[in-house]
């Protein structure tokens, strides 16, 4: 059974292989576009509205997709980190309630 | 390696909420050993969280036969937890190689926008420094990367530290995952899928500026919502992002 754990095909190394370019362009894809063309004031403009934008795509599907359980907790969250500034208790905070919530609701 | 000599009292303090006026600031960033221990110190408790996904990803991998070396190759290389379980998902006999490869381009496309979003603080880093951090990038560090940045803070290295924490916890779930089979259960049960959704909504408290932030973020909610529901995978993630720097640029146009 080790044999079986650790071996490695050659078709699925390559596949992972594969894998692994493709995601490390994406990461670096955006960087190196912006490196490389002029900013603009408009530029400036879009790139600083982009951090709020990517964090609300990714909420708002993932949210809308959740109960009463992960809306609660959701607000739990905000109203913690809005208090107290500490991203560990937001999150410690988050998973505590969305159990207890999943448990009763 | 530069070191972290100076202590970030001068932009602790900070007057502005850290917005564009640091951006441009003569100041540079650093890239050195006390960014990557924060990074890692701070990033430890949402890894642990990446690595209960990092399990159910290892109990999939098991199920369609990758063994413990192939799954933890992937894990270890690629770094992308959706795009990892979307691609066991897809696994078959034989292997559809396209349909894999296009399908973690196409969920990881999301990762250019967050790289641009690193760009003011990045091009300030030689190319080894920000394209080798960026390796480490997955969406639970980026955040906390980004809310480092914001706060005045310019250490380059945090990203590649938070990465670190997240990287090391992912391959080592990888490994539990595949070895314990479903004996573990569900990441629902213990919260860990909410990890995610709590450190962004987290991040977004911060984020929030003003009003001005409004018409962005609606945008990028409203676009988010609809493409969820016409598009498969993450393009949502990808399209909310344009529409609101389009929706900025307008607004800022008039």
């Amino acid at each position: 059974m080790v044999g079986d754990a650790l071996s490695l095909e050659p078709v699925v190394v390559g596949v992972v292989l594969a894998m692994a370019v493709v995601t490390y362009a994406t990461k670096t894809g955006g960087l190196w576009l912006l490196n490389r063309i002029e900013t603009t004031e408009r530029l400036e403009a879009a790139l600083s509205v982009l951090p709020g934008a990517i964090v609300i795509a990714v909420l708002g599907p993932e949210l809308a997709s959740g109960g009463p359980a992960e809306w609660g907790a959701g607000v739990l969250v905000v109203a913690v980190m809005w208090r107290t500034e500490s991203i560990l208790l937001a999150l410690c905070t988050g998973v505590v309630s969305v159990v207890l919530l999943r448990g009763l609701l | 390696m530069e070191t972290d000599s100076e202590t970030d009292s001068s932009d602790g303090d900070a007057v502005g909420n850290g917005d564009a006026a640091d951006d441009r600031g003569a100041e540079p960033v650093t890239f050195g050993r006390e960014g990557i221990r924060e990074g890692l110190v701070t990033c430890v408790p949402v890894a642990v969280g990446v690595g209960g996904y990092g399990v159910a990803f290892g109990v999939l991998a098991d199920q369609v036969g990758l063994s413990v070396a192939e799954a933890v190759l992937m894990s270890a290389v690629v770094v992308a937890g959706a795009s990892q379980i979307v691609a066991v998902e897809l696994w078959a006999d034989p292997i559809p190689i396209a349909a894999i490869v296009i399908t973690t381009f196409a969920i990881n496309l999301r990762y250019s926008l967050m790289g641009a979003a690193l760009q003011p603080w990045f091009k300030r880093l030689s190319a080894a420094k920000a394209y080798g951090s960026l390796f480490f990038m997955a969406d639970e560090n980026w955040a906390l990367t980004m809310r480092d940045f914001r706060a005045g803070n310019r250490r380059g290295a945090f990203l590649l530290g938070s990465g670190i924490a997240v990287w090391i916890f992912w391959v080592g779930s990888t490994v539990v995952g595949v070895l314990a089979g479903g004996a573990i259960g569900e990441p629902a049960r213990y919260g860990f899928d909410f990890v995610l959704a709590a450190v962004f909504l987290a991040l977004a408290a911060e984020l929030w500026e003003d009003r001005s932030s409004l018409v962005p973020w609606l945008a990028s909610l409203g676009t988010a919502l609809v493409a969820a529901e016409l598009f498969p995978g993450r393009w949502y993630i990808l399209l909310g992002g344009f529409a609101a720097a389009l929706a900025e640029v307008i607004r800022r146009g008039r």
